[in-house]
């Protein structure tokens, strides 16, 4: 199993983020945060939910190029850059934003930055093209070994590919606790909690930093970006990476070396056409008609 | 050629779909379960038994459910090490696909999730983009690793010999890191499950206020059925954000779904429109859910609805 380590080179302001990537290296050893908390929030760029989504012909890839279903940061995400924020405000430290994706994927970066986040970092390559889950946990595994972290926030899936499989891929990863599936964070020290949501209530669940966290939809309300911060985000630091720079091996990326492939894909057909009817006045009793009539009843 | 199926159990109970993933696994080579977790009993070894399960492999241990999800995934990892199976099914819950991930890595292995079939060679059938593409993947390296939708298959009994094999797992520190120190249950009422729901009832902005989901429960409980609702009502607070069908909540595959006031926006069909039987009850007769209906009524829900119940009621 690999283990975070502490990062070689800092990104901007040297001195003051080499204290904190240090900590990374904790071995979950409770600390006392002299600086704040180092949160890096993991996003993607995906097509609009409220579009067609297309697969491309060639590779049975994501077609992010498709004009008429323009790339947004996916919704999910923004709950983890406002958990970020609140952290930050009620703790200090700093929130990056780590995104791995094409050079269109520098949008979605303005945007995670123009909610108030401090910088970040954008892993970008041609070789990353058709990376699958595992692939893709460790070309980001290896970025945020780099980077340096104390939390790491995530949203529960990406609406493209819906697996939620890479909160806790990271954190197998990286040798660092999985709080996964939160729909509430609190920081205290170097401890952390969770409410973990399931099927019958939650679980708590505790761990200390360094950490991997997921947040669910609605575990806050995400702020809109205000027209200053809209500016001031195009100031703020963007750190592009090739995969040389974070130590990523080329044999372990890419759609050549994928763990899974696409065999066939097909547009669903549409669903045969049903039967409409207007009510009048017995309305309920046709659809019961129906239901029975499909032994429903 | 063993195929391991996680059983998912909550409460010493088998969930039903452990007897579906047997069921599935069944056709595809001799289905072994793996009980990862307190509460053994032989009444759970009887019932995977009676579903097919040749072997049943027991880790009836309380530290693989007081850390989350890292001790079953090095359970399951020390079993494709030692046993060999030709591939892993696991629920496609948030849980199960969190073990997927993480068997995935320590197996260095693939991982498929939300298949709805699984054929020769693993070749799993995935609906995406909320069922508007239909995709067959498989796994090219290492051991497939597949969680699979609930719903997808009808469990069917085929009794089989259920050999116990006690197995242990000695946890790393890594696996303990996470430790759950309270587990808080909700009062659920009787209502079965959204994911698992055979029938879903679903409101949208049509109902007007969270009050008027009287309706859509009275509907529900006359079916036995679970109660959803679009993204418009849980965001108008009418009703739980957990019970949310859609691109961002929940993804259902019922045999019947049955859609009132709402439009059906693409976001909301992406969790709902694998859906055996869809019926629908919208006033606006333009309303895009129409067009993936099996069934509609264009025409006001509050009467409609009501009128509904009475008469499933009255003819059960």
């Amino acid at each position: 199993m690999e283990h975070a380590r502490p990062a070689r080179a800092p990104l901007g302001d040297g001195a003051r983020r080499g204290e904190r990537q240090a900590r990374v290296n904790t071995g979950g050893r409770r600390l006392t945060m002299k600086s704040g908390i180092n949160i890096v929030v993991c996003v993607k760029q995906v097509p609009d939910t409220a579009t067609v989504r297309k697969l491309r012909a060639e590779d049975s890839t994501i077609d992010r190029e498709d004009p008429n279903s323009s790339g947004v940061l996916n919704e999910l995400d923004e709950y983890a850059i406002e958990e970020g924020l609140r952290l930050k405000e009620a703790h200090g430290g700093e929130v990056t934003i780590l995104t791995m994706g094409p050079a269109k994927a520098a949008e979605t970066i303005r945007k995670a930055l123009a909610m108030g986040t401090d910088k970040a970092v954008h892993l970008m390559d041609p070789a990353l093209h058709g990376s699958d889950a595992v692939q893709t946990s460790y070309a980001m595994a290896q970025t945020l070994k780099k980077i340096g972290f104390d939390l790491v926030i995530l949203g529960s899936e990406s609406t493209d590919a819906r697996t939620g499989l890479l909160a806790a891929m990271l954190a197998e990863r990286l040798g660092v606790p999985q709080l996964s599936l939160a729909n509430k964070v609190v920081v205290d020290g170097s401890a952390i909690s969770i409410h973990r949501v399931t099927d019958y209530g939650y679980d708590r669940v505790e761990s200390s930093l360094p950490a991997v966290v997921s947040v669910v939809e609605k575990t806050n309300e995400p702020r809109y970006p205000r027209l200053k911060e809209i500016m001031a985000a195009k100031k703020k630091p963007v750190t592009t990476f090739g995969i040389a720079d974070v130590e990523i091996d080329p044999g372990r990326i890419g759609l050549a070396g994928a763990y899974t492939e696409v065999a066939e894909f097909a547009v669903a057909p549409p669903r045969a056409a049903g039967v409409v009817v207007k009510d009048e006045g017995d309305g309920g009793v046709k659809v019961a008609d129906f239901l029975t009539s499909k032994k429903f009843i | 050629m063993e195929i391991l199926v996680l059983v998912d159990h909550v409460d010493n109970e088998i969930k039903k779909v452990t007897l579906e993933l047997l069921t599935l696994a069944r056709s595809l080579g001799s289905p072994a379960a793996v009980w990862a977790g307190p509460g053994w009993s032989e009444e759970a070894r009887t019932k995977l038994a009676e579903y097919g399960a040749d072997k049943v492999y027991v880790a009836d241990d309380q530290a693989i459910a007081d850390h989350v999800v890292a001790p079953t995934a090095e359970l399951l990892a020390g079993l494709v090490a030692d046993k060999a199976p030709a591939a892993v099914l696991i629920a496609s819950t948030g849980e199960g696909k969190e073990i997927a991930g993480r068997l995935a890595i320590k197996t260095d292995s693939g991982v498929l999730t939300d298949a709805v079939g699984l054929g020769e060679g693993f070749v799993a059938e995935q609906p995406i983009f909320g069922g508007g593409v239909n995709v067959r993947s498989r796994v090219v390296k290492g051991t497939p690793i597949v969680t699979v939708r609930l719903n997808s298959t009808v469990p069917a009994a085929a009794p089989a010999a259920g050999a116990e094999e006690r197995v242990s797992v000695a946890l790393s520190e890594s696996a303990r890191s996470a430790r759950v120190v309270e587990r808080v249950k909700e009062e659920k009422g009787a209502r079965p499950e959204l994911a698992e729901a055979e029938i879903v009832v679903s409101g949208g902005r049509g109902v007007g206020s969270g009050e008027n989901f009287a309706i859509i429960e009275r509907l529900a409980d006359s079916l036995g059925a679970a109660v959803g609702a679009s993204r418009a009502a849980t965001d108008e607070g009418w009703y739980p954000h957990q019970f949310q069908v859609g691109q961002t909540g929940k993804t259902v595959s019922p045999q019947l779904y049955i859609a009132v006031g709402i439009s059906g926006a693409i976001q909301h069909r992406a969790g709902m429109q694998t859906a055996k039987t869809i019926v629908v009850i919208n006033k606006d007769e333009k309303a895009p859910i129409f067009e993936i209906a099996d069934f509609g009524v264009v025409g006001d829900l509050h009467t409609v609805t009501p009128q509904l119940t009475e008469e499933i009621i009255k003819r059960k």
